[in-house]
C-alpha cells in the first residue's frame, strides 16, 4: 500500500480495497520499524489517526466523503495543530502544545485527511541540511550517511521512505525544493500569499510560505487544492479562487516556451547533476516545449540579500520566545535581564542564534540603510528580472540545487557554503514566485532535481508540465533501497 | 538672567473602538487579568495580526478634525525591544509613513488670546500590557496583565510650540475636547484612556538655540502635568545656574506623591531597530473613505460653541465651558430642550450638577441625574413652581434616585404657591398676628421702613412652609402694608 500515490490511494479507499484503518495502521506500523533509522517524524498521533481514520471511513462508507478522506499525511511541526506538541525543531517549543490549529492544518482536517504525526525539521526552518534541529538530524533514506536537505528535510525523508504518502512543508528560500530534490520526491512553493500562514510558525515573514510535497505531481496537485485557501486572518493570503489544481493535469505542453537561465548553469553547479537537468530540458523538447535562453542578471545577489532581510525578519518574530508566556524557560532566573540572555542563550541552537544576531546587527542605527535598505533594492532588481523573463517564456526551468545531498557535518563548519546550497532557489522566494523540485535523474545513486519556476499563481501550469514529464519519465518511481518492499 | 520654556506633548489616545487593533478581544477596561488577552495578544507561536478597520476611520477622523493632511498609504513597522508586558517583543507602529500628517489645534488662554499649535503628526499603534510590581507582586515577581496589551491608539506628537504650563494644559484640554466631541476616544484619564508624555527644555530668553530637553512619560491628569512642568522647568533653571547642564534623558513624575525622577538616560535609551512589518499590507486610505469620513463628523468644539452662542445666547464664556466637553455638551441640550430654558440649564449644568459630580469623582456619563431629569427640574423653576432653595432639595432627592422633580416636588409638597387669593390671605393673617410689627413699620421713617419688610416675610415664608412664591409674596406685602399708611 505505502507505494500507491495519493491519486491511488483515494481511488483503494473509495472503492473499498483497503479501509482508511488499515492503510492508517500500515504507515504508523512502517513509522514505528523504519523512523528510527531516519528520524524523520518526532511526534506520532497514533491514537488520534487511528481515530480519525476510523471517522474517515464511516464517512466513506456513506458516499460522500471530501477529497482526501481518509488518506494518511504527516505535518512538518511548524504547523500548530490543537493539542498536539508543535516544536519547531527547537528546545524553545519542546513544551508548547498550542489551543488552535494552523489554518493549513484545519484545511486538511477538512478534507478528510488522517494525520500520522510531526516531521522533523532544521530548528524554526533556518538550515539546509535538517542537522540544526533539536531532535537530531534526519537521514536521507538513499544514503543514511547524507543530509535530506532542509528545512523541511523531516517531510522529504518521510515522503521517500514511504511513511506517509505526503506531507505538508515550508518554504523561505528553498526549505521545502532542495530537500524534496535531494530526496528524489516533488515538492512545489506556492505563490506567497496562495496558502494562509495562520498558524505557521514565522520564520521570515514577507518569504515564509507553505506548500505540500509527495512523489508526484498529481499528489500535489490534489493536496494543494485542499491546502491552498483564502484566509481572513492572514492579511497577506491573497483572494483569489483556489482552482482544482487536479483538473488541468491532462493538457499537452507542445509550444510551451521554457526559459533556460544561464546564471543557473555557471560555476558551482556539479556537471553530474547539470547532465541530469540538461536530459531533462531534452526531454521537454522531445515533447513540444521550445527552450529560451534567458538572463536573470541579479541572480549573484538573490543569497546575500536574502540573508539581510530573512534574518531581519526572524529576529523581531523570535523576539516572543523570551521566557515569560510559554516554551522553555532557564531556571531560577536572578532577574529579567537573565532570564532573558539565558532562556535565549539556552533555548535558541547556534545556527538560530547567529541569525537573530545577523537580522539584530541588520538592523541596527547605523547600519540599516546600508543592509536592510540595500537588500531590498536588490529584492525589487529580483523581481523585475522575473518580470522581464516571463514576458517571454511561460516556465523558467534549472536545477534545485547545485549538487545531490552531501554527507553530514560536510558543511557544517561554514555557515556560507551552507547559505549557498540554496543559491537557485532563494530568488523565487524574495520575488514571491511559485517554484517547484521534481525528480530527474541520478547521481552517484542519489536523486537530482530539477527546478520549474513558474509565474504569480501559475502552480495549475506548473504542476501539468511537471505531470507530462512525470508520464514520459519514471524518476519519481524510483524508491531508496529497502522501502519499496 | 531670565528664560524662555520650550514645550511639546506626545499624546497616546486610546481609540473607543470595541475589539482591539490586531485581534478580536475586547479592549473593555476593568476586566479580570489577563481575560481580555486572545491568542495574538499573547502572541503565540504562528499568529498573525488582522487590522481593525474601525481603529483606521477613528485615525482619520481625528486627521481631519485637526485639519491635518491624510496618510492616503500608511505602513506599519516594528519597534523592537524586550519587556515583559510587550508580548511579541516588538510594538506594531507607525514611523516613516503616518496615518495624520502635519495638522494644527487652535487654543484659547486665559487672557482671551489665542495660539496655534501645531502636530507633526499622528500615528496609529497598538498599546502594551501593564506590568504589576505592587500589592500582591513583591520581593522579585511581578505581575503581567495583558488586558490592555492591543489596545489601539494614535499617539498624536506636537511641535514644540508650547511655552508655559498654561499653553501645556490648555492644549492638552482641547485635544480632549476634540477626541471626545468626535467619539474616538472615552477620554477616561483616571483610566488612561489619555496619557501625557511631556517634552520640556529652556533656553536663554530671546536665543534661538534650544536647551536640552527632558521627556517626563505618561502623566494622566492636567493637573498631575502641570505640576510636573512647573518642577521640571526649576530643576533645569536651577541646574543651568547652578553650573550644570541639563542631561537629555527619560523621566517620571509621581502625582500623588508629588517625586520626579530620571528613568534613564539617552545612552541607555533602545536602538529600537523598526522595520516594516511583513505581517500587514499598506493601509489605503481612499478619497471616498475620506469624504465619507468628513461628511459624517461629529460636530467639533469651536463649532459647538459658537452654535451655543447663537442658538441658546450663552455667554462666550459659558458657551466654551459647555461645548469643551462632549458629554457635556449632549447634556445640556437635551436639558435645555426639555426644559425650555437654556440660560437656566446651562447655569444647572455647569453650576450645581457639574461641582456635584465633582464632589463624587465621578463622570456626567454616570451622573445619576439625567439631562431630562435635570430639564424636568429646570422647568419647575422657570414656570415658578418651585424656588431656587428648593430646587436644592428637589435636585438631592433626584440624585437619591427618588424620582423625577415633577414627582418629588408632589410627594413633598414643595409646589410654590403663587394663587393670590391665598397669598394675600396668608399676608393679611401675618399682619393681623403681628400688630406691635405693624405699628413699628408705621412710625418708622420711610428712608428705613424696606428694611423692616424682611420681618414680615421671614414670617409669612415659615407660615407657608417656604412654599409661598417670595416676589408675589413681597409685592402683596407692600401693598397691604402701605394701604395702612
Amino acid at each position: 500500500m505505502h507505494n500507491l500515490t495519493i491519486a491511488e490511494l483515494i481511488k483503494g479507499l473509495q472503492s473499498k480495497q483497503f479501509s482508511s484503518v488499515e492503510l492508517t495502521q500500515h504507515f504508523l506500523d512502517r513509522i514505528g520499524s523504519l523512523n528510527p533509522a531516519y528520524n524523520a517524524v518526532i511526534t506520532v498521533t497514533a491514537e488520534q489517526a487511528l481515530k480519525a481514520a476510523a471517522a474517515a471511513d464511516e464517512r466513506l462508507a456513506g458516499g460522500n466523503a471530501p477529497a482526501l478522506c481518509g488518506v494518511p499525511i504527516l505535518h512538518k511541526d511548524i504547523f500548530c495543530t490543537n493539542g498536539v506538541r508543535t516544536s519547531c525543531g527547537s528546545k524553545m517549543l519542546d513544551n508548547f502544545i498550542p489551543p488552535y490549529n494552523a489554518t493549513v492544518v484545519e484545511n486538511f482536517e477538512t478534507a478528510g485527511a488522517v494525520v500520522l504525526g510531526k516531521t522533523n525539521m532544521d530548528e524554526f526552518a533556518m538550515g539546509s541540511s535538517n542537522e540544526t534541529s533539536f531532535y537530531g538530524p534526519v537521514q536521507n533514506p538513499w544514503d543514511t550517511d547524507c543530509v535530506p536537505g532542509g528545512s523541511s528535510g523531516g517531510s522529504a525523508a518521510a515522503v521517500a521512505a514511504r511513511l506517509a504518502p505526503g506531507a505538508t512543508a515550508t518554504d523561505t528560500g528553498g526549505s521545502i525544493r532542495q530537500p524534496a530534490a535531494l530526496c528524489g520526491i516533488t515538492g512545489l512553493k506556492p505563490t506567497y500569499g496562495r496558502v494562509s500562514r495562520w498558524g505557521m510558525i514565522a520564520f521570515a515573514s514577507s518569504l515564509d510560505q507553505g506548500g505540500p510535497m509527495a512523489r508526484t505531481a498529481e499528489d500535489c496537485a490534489i493536496m494543494l487544492s485542499c491546502m491552498a485557501s483564502f484566509d481572513d486572518k492572514d492579511s497577506t493570503c491573497i483572494d483569489r479562487e483556489v482552482p482544482d489544481y487536479s483538473a488541468t493535469l491532462g493538457q499537452d505542453i507542445k509550444g510551451l516556451r521554457i526559459g533556460v537561465p544561464s546564471e543557473y548553469f555557471s560555476e558551482g553547479l556539479d556537471p553530474g547533476t547539470e547532465k541530469a537537468v540538461r536530459a531533462a530540458l531534452a526531454e521537454f523538447e522531445a515533447q513540444g516545449a521550445e527552450l529560451v535562453e534567458i538572463s536573470l542578471p541579479n541572480t549573484g545577489l538573490s543569497v546575500p540579500a536574502y540573508y539581510v532581510i530573512a534574518p531581519a525578519e526572524a529576529s523581531a518574530n523570535l523576539s516572543r520566545f523570551d521566557g515569560v508566556k510559554y516554551g522553555y524557560r532557564c531556571e531560577d532566573p536572578k532577574d529579567l535581564q537573565d532570564l532573558y540572555s539565558r532562556t535565549r542563550a539556552e533555548g535558541f541552537g547556534e545556527e538560530v542564534q547567529r541569525r537573530i544576531l545577523i537580522g539584530t546587527y541588520c538592523l541596527s542605527a547605523g547600519y540599516y540603510e546600508a543592509y536592510y535598505g540595500k537588500a531590498q533594492q536588490v529584492r525589487k532588481l529580483i523581481q523585475q528580472d522575473f518580470e522581464k523573463a516571463f514576458e517571454s517564456v511561460d516556465v523558467i526551468m534549472g536545477p534545485t540545487c547545485p549538487s545531490p545531498a552531501f554527507k553530514f557535518g560536510s558543511k557544517g563548519d561554514d555557515p556560507v557554503a551552507m547559505y549557498l546550497e540554496d543559491i537557485y532557489t532563494i530568488a523565487t522566494n524574495l520575488a514571491g514566485l511559485p517554484g517547484m523540485s521534481v525528480p530527474c535523474g541520478m547521481v552517484d545513486d542519489k536523486p537530482v532535481g530539477l527546478q520549474i519556476i513558474g509565474n504569480y499563481f501559475a502552480e495549475a501550469r506548473m504542476l501539468n508540465v511537471a505531470h507530462q514529464y512525470q508520464q514520459a519519465t519514471d524518476w519519481h518511481d524510483l524508491a531508496p533501497q529497502g522501502v519499496a518492499s | 538672567m531670565s528664560w524662555d520654556t520650550v514645550i511639546g506633548l506626545e499624546v497616546h489616545v486610546q481609540l473607543a473602538t470595541k475589539t482591539k487593533i490586531f485581534s478580536g478581544a475586547s479592549t473593555e477596561f476593568g476586566a479580570e487579568p489577563n481575560t481580555q488577552a486572545c491568542a495574538i495578544d499573547l502572541a503565540m507561536p504562528g499568529t498573525l495580526p488582522v487590522l481593525n478597520k474601525q481603529a483606521v476611520h477613528y485615525a482619520v477622523m481625528f486627521g481631519l478634525a485637526i485639519d491635518a493632511e491624510i496618510g492616503k498609504e500608511s505602513a506599519f513597522e516594528r519597534k523592537n525591544y524586550f519587556y515583559p508586558d510587550l508580548p511579541k517583543g516588538y510594538q506594531t507602529t507607525q514611523l516613516e509613513k503616518p496615518i495624520v500628517g502635519r495638522g494644527n489645534v487652535e487654543i484659547e488662554l486665559a487672557d482671551g488670546r489665542k495660539k496655534n499649535i501645531r502636530i507633526h503628526h499622528a500615528h496609529l499603534e497598538e498599546d502594551a500590557g501593564k506590568s504589576l510590581h505592587e500589592g500582591d507582586f513583591r520581593h522579585g515577581v511581578s505581575g503581567i496583565d495583558l488586558n490592555r496589551a492591543g489596545t489601539p491608539l494614535i499617539e498624536i506628537v506636537s511641535e514644540p510650540d508650547m511655552s508655559n504650563a498654561e499653553e501645556a494644559i490648555a492644549f492638552a484640554k482641547k485635544l480632549h475636547s476634540i477626541v471626545t466631541s468626535i467619539g474616538i476616544c472615552d477620554g477616561e484619564m483616571s483610566q488612561g484612556s489619555m496619557r501625557f508624555d511631556v517634552n520640556v527644555s529652556v533656553k536663554q530668553s530671546g536665543s534661538d538655540t534650544l536647551g536640552t530637553r527632558t521627556e517626563t512619560k505618561n502623566l494622566n491628569s492636567f493637573k498631575f502635568m502641570e505640576e510636573c512642568i512647573a518642577k521640571e522647568v526649576e530643576r533645569q533653571i536651577d541646574l543651568i545656574e547652578d553650573g550644570g547642564t541639563v542631561l537629555q534623558e527619560t523621566r517620571l513624575y509621581n502625582g500623588d506623591t508629588k517625586v520626579a525622577r530620571s528613568m534613564r538616560s539617552k545612552e541607555e535609551a533602545n536602538d529600537y531597530r523598526y522595520f516594516p512589518c511583513p505581517d500587514l499590507l499598506p493601509v489605503i486610505v481612499t478619497d471616498e473613505t475620506i469624504e465619507e469620513l468628513r461628511r459624517n463628523l461629529p460636530e467639533l468644539p469651536d463649532a459647538r460653541q459658537a452654535r451655543f452662542v447663537e442658538q441658546y445666547s450663552l455667554s462666550v464664556y459659558d458657551a466654551s465651558v459647555l461645548s469643551s466637553d462632549a458629554g457635556m455638551s449632549a447634556y445640556f441640550e437635551i436639558a435645555a430642550e426639555k426644559s425650555g430654558n437654556a440660560k437656566l440649564a446651562a447655569n444647572w449644568t455647569m453650576g450645581e450638577l457639574a461641582a456635584r459630580l465633582n464632589n463624587e469623582d465621578t463622570s456626567i456619563a454616570n451622573s445619576p441625574v439625567s439631562a431630562e431629569q435635570l430639564g424636568g427640574l429646570v422647568a419647575r423653576i422657570a414656570d415658578n413652581s418651585i424656588s431656587g432653595k428648593m430646587a436644592k432639595e428637589v435636585f438631592e432627592g433626584i440624585w437619591a434616585g427618588e424620582g423625577s422633580a415633577d414627582e418629588i416636588i408632589e410627594a413633598r409638597g414643595l409646589k410654590q404657591v403663587s394663587d393670590s387669593g391665598a397669598l394675600e390671605q396668608m399676608v393679611a393673617d401675618v399682619l393681623a398676628a403681628n400688630q406691635a410689627m405693624v405699628e413699628d413699620y408705621i412710625n418708622t421713617d420711610e428712608a428705613k421702613r424696606k428694611k423692616k419688610l424682611g420681618g414680615f416675610m421671614g414670617q409669612i415664608m415659615k407660615a407657608s412652609k417656604g412654599q409661598a412664591n417670595p416676589q408675589q409674596v413681597n409685592q402683596i406685602l407692600a401693598q397691604k402694608l402701605n394701604e395702612l399708611l
